[in-house]
């Protein structure tokens, strides 16, 4: 740090007197409010702030004077160059507001235009739908179980209390795997439902269980309006101790809430499955009339034909059979299960009003659907 | 099952208000799924009566014969005189008694009847065939003629009970009882709380040794042979009206009055019955399994060689039934019309193992009305009064005599008997019946019941199918109702959310879609022509296919190998539809057989397979690993306002494996490679690390031409197909967080000359090693082909390199040296040269 400066001018410099610092600031002033353009503006700026501005040369002289006098005149240009930053800064921004204000008019487009440069792909609806199912379920602790689609008999079948003579085998219009050397007899089907992943996952996972198996089947039937030989199913499992027929309307109720909205329901109506016992099919509320069209000829409802209900799938009491057969103890152990179509579901729910649509794989038919359901 | 409300009404007295429909929901309710009720007759209007030609005259000159009638229709005219009426059928005379249909009537179909001019003459009503009057084709189209006796002008519609409901039940494969009225009746009879009138509850004498002599040899297939005799029937004898209309209504064919009682009484009790014309049996008939090499004809005229397990009905000769499913032609009842006319006949009444039965219909693809009810369980206890019933109606309505003998061979069985805990269905259904309802409700069935909290059921006769406690919870739980069950929540354990390989599959569509994929799943079937149109090689392991034995469509017997033929035949589809620019993407299963193929065991259904027994099955079935492919055709860009668009290409579909892997975490090379259905020099292959070992997962690029046309498609048409099972294996789930530098960033460019076949991918790799660690990105920007200023057979590659520290800020001396060092790596290993 140098020492202070004693050598100071006893004069009083010309230069910061009062009414002179004043003049600088006026002529500063009325230089920046002139400019009508940057440029002006930038040439205004250096004139009266640059380094050899008076102002700036002002303020290089009060290091000369004596010490009493240095406060004051400190002051006087201070406030001046002050003044004169602050206006300089007001006409900047008022010159770029008004610059902006000319180029964004300029460079104003059309923003009619379309952009489908690469059009947006989709995911297939009944993959999606699907997924909505699973993650219903997923947030109420269940996992997600697959299964292999060439499937053992004995999984698709026997375990399931589908004996090799009992008449429910005969009906499932099953496609059956050659054998080896291209024998008939080979012990392998191309499943017919996805509740072999039912005793899949009681043999490999610890009980309890509460698993949904959502996966693609195969019956033999020719494709048309209403059928196609290989869809979807989504089935349910919940094997545990305690578990009741009410559990079951229960889990169903709240997917149907989850899937179609607040105050849907299900009902049970019996049935016969071979792999539950009890057993029953179940229905929804129709979740566009609510069940309003049924007797009421003025407001019919196309969704569920007047009918109320919309049938869902079949869905019963794990049969005791079938625990056996996986090992778990029926006298400890009871559940619940329940299967049904998502092309079905697809199509009552987003009126699709032909299977082959779904199995065709036009995009016209997909892109719609997006990324979600 | 059909069955008619009037006929239902015989057994329990269903309130007189009670509609179809009504019926219908209080036995759906009760478990019977009644699919339709049909309302016969709903707009059927008179008048319609009973009229007696009086003359004939054959109208001559038209295309068909047509007769001008006079018929007797007594008052039902309101002026008594004969009615005139012109009709095209031919198989009446005068004197037969008619249906007649009155101007004013209205007939099924709202076929108004009005007097009208036709063939030159005024028809006032017409002459009415079964078709006509909704009762069913009888095949004859003719008209009917009725019984002789009947009463001119009497009204046809109540006659011919034209008005009535029919519910269309589809009965499950555990209620055989309800292929019956009389099972139905009861089912009914208990939703309405209102006693049965059994039609099985008859008087029938007891067995004794004058009957036809029977001899059951395998007492395990038939417990149970009941034989009757009926003597001296009227060959000309029919059947009447009413037991014609009934089999109609429940949608049989009336035959001959034999046939047609026969067939009543199953369809009254369920009980299938076999008339056998007594005169052509010889000897004693005996049951007993086929023997090897045994043939019979079946009444449907089919030769059918027996099979050893084959239940038979035999006399002296042979067979002469497969027993349970169809008799056979050489016993076969006559009717008059054919001759001599059976006049004898012996009644069979059998009760045969289910499991027999269903193997039987199985192997000779032969399903009847009786195997239909064996197979789903038959009341044994009906078989003697089914008997009997048969013998009253053809004494009845043939004027048959009833032979005294009784024949009935009955294996000694004792019913079934189930121990349930009272509390048994409080606890299935999650609600408090008590044990009160339980009882009551077991009884309603039909079971016997005893004990306090633990109940010693006995089931009846007519429910084999209640073998399991659950089986009697299920009967008390729908007798409450299901729609009467609460609603109540389990509490699952915390789930551990979806598996890396679920939410791969999902991340894998997300990304494709992303990408402007959209997704086609298709359908798994081939044909093993497809390989050749792909091009595979001969020993290509891709060939080898799980077949299936009963295809739906014989040219597509095989599982598909890969996605591609699928994907393919829906971008085609697409095109042809008017879609022409295509990306599309599937994932999905292919199916590859095992290397060793072997049956898949039956494994017992008592206890829990070990875990080799599984191991066993698994290794049974082909291998299927989850793909994904895409295909791409025309613009992948569209041109427009911004300017020029783009055809996807070899690139995209290499970019869509990429893609995939990123999302898989999986370090994936890409580098040149060739297979069967992609262009030889634009065809990527994928490899993955596997244990340390380099492993093909997949393909990309553009389609061989060859393969362009073999299967139709658009020029230049893009695929890749890719093993998402491995990829997964291999991905990282999670990746690491980069350190973030704030030091600023020096960015270096290069151009490097090289032969024209040295891969990209070399070059890059070279010069990240060769920058070291101060290298934070790397990038191509530019493919340079130049012949005069590169020379023959080189291209420039050009790239930026970004380079940072994590600690200061480097030096251009840094960076440029950390370049060089890239450059020369480069240039050792690729040959690659500075650009000047």
């Amino acid at each position: 740090m140098s020492a202070p400066n004693k050598s100071y001018d006893p004069v009083e410099v010309e230069a910061l007197k009062p009414e002179e610092i004043e003049r600088m600031r006026d002529e500063a002033l009325a230089a920046f409010a002139a400019a009508d353009s940057l440029d002006a503006l930038q040439e205004a700026k250096v004139a009266h702030t640059g380094g050899t501005s008076p102002l700036a040369l002002a303020n290089r002289e009060i290091g000369a004077l004596p010490p009493h006098a240095k406060a004051a005149a400190g002051k006087l240009v201070g406030q001046a160059r002050g003044a004169v930053n602050k206006a300089l800064a007001g006409r900047q921004a008022e010159l770029e507001a008004e610059r902006d204000q000319r180029v964004l008019v300029e460079e104003a487009v059309d923003v009619t235009l379309p952009y489908d440069r690469v059009p947006a792909g989709a995911r297939h609806p009944l993959t999606t739908l699907s997924e909505r199912i699973e993650d219903v379920f997923v947030a109420m602790g269940y996992e997600v179980a697959e299964g292999p689609q060439v499937e053992a008999e004995w999984f698709n079948f026997d375990a399931l209390n589908i004996g090799p003579d009992h008449p429910a085998r005969g009906e499932q219009d099953t496609f059956f795997v050659e054998g080896p050397e291209g024998g008939t007899e080979s012990g392998v089907v191309l499943r017919t439902h996805t509740s072999p992943v039912q005793i899949r996952s009681l043999l490999s996972r610890e009980l309890p269980v509460y698993v949904i198996c959502p996966g693609v089947v195969y019956r033999t039937d020719e494709l048309d309006a209403t059928h196609t030989p290989v869809f979807r199913q989504v089935e349910l499992l919940a094997v545990d101790e305690g578990l009741t027929m009410a559990d079951l309307k229960g889990t169903m109720d709240h997917m149907v809430q989850a899937l179609f909205g607040e105050g849907m329901k299900t009902r049970l109506r019996p049935n016969f499955f071979p792999f539950t016992e009890p057993s029953a099919e179940m229905d929804m509320v129709c979740y566009v009339c609510r069940g309003e069209s049924v007797g009421n000829p003025d407001r019919p409802c196309r969704t569920c034909s007047s009918e109320g209900w919309i049938e869902l799938g079949g869905c019963g009491m794990v049969n005791p059979k079938v625990l056996t057969a996986c090992g778990v103890d029926p006298q400890k152990y009871s559940g619940f299960a329940f299967g049904f179509g998502i092309e079905r579901m697809l199509m009552f729910r987003h009126n699709v009003e032909d299977m082959r649509d779904m199995v065709e794989g036009d995009v016209r038919f997909t892109r719609p659907f997006g990324m979600e359901i | 099952m059909r069955v008619p409300l009037s006929w239902l009404r015989e057994y329990v007295d269903l309130p007189a208000t009670e509609t179809g429909r009504d019926v219908q929901a209080k036995l759906v309710s009760a478990g019977l799924e009644v699919e339709t009720v049909e309302h016969l007759g709903a707009d059927l209007k008179g008048p319609l009566v009973v009229g007696q030609v009086l003359t004939i005259e054959e109208l001559e000159g038209f295309k068909k014969p047509i007769r001008f009638c006079t018929v007797d229709v007594g008052q039902a005219n309101g002026t008594g005189e004969p009615q005139e009426i012109v009709c095209g059928a031919r198989n009446f005379q005068v004197g037969d008694k008619v249906v007649v249909v009155l101007p004013g009537a209205t007939l099924p179909g709202g076929f108004s009847i009005s007097a009208r001019k036709t063939y030159g003459r005024t028809s006032h009503g017409m002459i009415c065939s079964g078709d006509e009057l909704g009762m069913g084709d009888d095949g004859s189209h003719g008209i009917i003629v009725l019984p002789p006796e009947t009463e001119v002008g009497k009204d046809a519609i109540e006659l011919l009970e034209l008005v009535d409901e029919v519910l269309d039940i589809a009965v499950t494969a555990n209620r055989g009882d309800c292929l019956s009225i009389r099972g139905v009746a009861r089912e009914a009879a208990i939703a309405y709380g209102l006693p049965l009138r059994d039609p099985a509850l008859l008087d029938v004498p007891g067995p004794n040794a004058f009957g036809y002599p029977v001899q059951v040899s395998d007492p395990l297939g038939c417990d149970r042979f009941t034989a009757r005799t009926v003597t001296g029937l009227s060959p000309e004898a029919r059947s009447p009206l009413w037991l014609q209309r009934r089999l109609q209504k429940v949608g049989m064919r009336p035959i001959s009055l034999a046939v047609d009682v026969t067939n009543y009484v199953m369809m009254e009790l369920g009980q299938p019955l076999h008339a056998y014309d007594r005169t052509l049996v010889r000897g004693t008939i005996g049951v007993r399994r086929a023997e090897e090499g045994e043939q019979i004809v079946t009444l449907d005229g089919v030769e059918r060689k027996l099979h050893a397990e084959d239940l038979v009905i035999t006399d002296e000769r042979g067979p002469i039934g497969l027993a349970g499913v169809m008799g056979g032609a050489n016993t076969e009842i006559a009717d008059h019309a054919e001759g001599e006319g059976t006049t004898d006949v012996v009644i069979e009444a059998a009760h045969f193992d289910a499991v027999a039965i269903a193997r039987t219909a199985r192997r000779h693809k032969l399903s009847s009305e009786a195997s239909r009810r064996f197979e789903r369980g038959v009341d044994p206890q009906a078989a003697a009064a089914a008997a009997q019933r048969t013998v009253d109606l053809l004494v009845l309505l043939a004027g048959g005599t009833a032979e005294a003998g009784v024949t009935e061979v009955v294996a000694p069985s004792a019913p079934h008997t189930i121990s349930v805990p009272a509390d048994h269905p409080d606890k299935v259904a999650g609600v408090s019946y008590g044990r009160e309802t339980v009882v009551r409700r077991l009884q309603e069935v039909g079971c016997d019941v005893y004990g306090q909290d633990e109940l010693i059921v006995t089931v009846p006769s007519w429910r084999p199918d209640l073998q399991e406690i659950n089986d009697l919870a299920e009967e008390v739980i729908r007798l409450e109702g299901y729609e009467n069950l609460p609603s109540t929540l389990p509490r699952p354990p915390a789930g551990r959310g979806l598996t890396h390989r679920q939410r791969l599959h999902r991340r894998a569509g997300r990304v494709l879609a992303g990408a402007g994929y959209v997704e086609a799943p298709n359908y798994p079937f081939v044909s093993e022509q497809v390989f050749d149109q792909l091009g595979l090689e001969a020993d290509d392991p891709a060939r080898r296919v799980v077949r299936l034995t009963n295809p739906l469509n014989d040219e597509e017997p095989a599982l598909r190998t890969s996605l591609l033929p699928g994907l393919l035949g829906a971008l085609r589809r697409n095109d042809g539809r008017g879609s022409h620019d295509l990306a599309l993407f599937e994932t999905g299963l292919v199916f590859l057989p095992r290397s060793e193929q072997r049956v898949a065991a039956v494994l017992p259904v008592d206890r829990r397979p070990t875990d080799a027994e599984i191991a066993e099955l698994d290794a049974a079935l082909p291998e299927q690993p989850r793909h994904v492919a895409v295909v791409l055709a025309g613009a992948r860009e569209q041109a427009g306002w911004w300017g020029k668009g783009r055809p996807a290409d070899w690139a995209d579909a290499v970019e869509a494996g990429r893609l995939v892997a990123r999302e898989a975490g999986a370090e994936l090379v890409v580098r040149g490679g060739q297979y069967g259905p992609w262009h030889p020099g634009r065809c990527a292959e994928f490899v993955v690390v596997v244990d340390g070992a380099e492993t093909v997962v997949g393909h990309a690029g553009e389609l061989h031409p060859r393969v362009v046309k073999a299967f139709g498609l658009p020029a230049r048409t893009s695929a890749m197909e890719l093993d998402l099972d491995v990829l997964e294996a291999v991905g990282d789930d999670t990746p690491q967080a980069p350190a973030i530098s704030t030091f600023p960033v020096a960015t270096q460019d290069v151009a490097l000359v090289v032969d024209k076949f040295v891969p990209h991918a070399d070059v890059e790799t070279a010069l990240r090693e060769g920058a070291g660690e101060l290298l934070e990105g790397i990038r191509l920007f530019d493919v340079y082909e130049n012949e005069e200023q590169l020379g023959d057979g080189k291209r420039s590659l050009a790239y930026a390199l970004r380079f940072r520290a994590g600690d200061r800020t480097l030096t251009v001396d840094e960076a440029s040296a950390a370049r060089d060092a890239a450059v020369a790596l480069a240039g050792e290993r690729t040959g690659a040269v500075l650009r000047g």
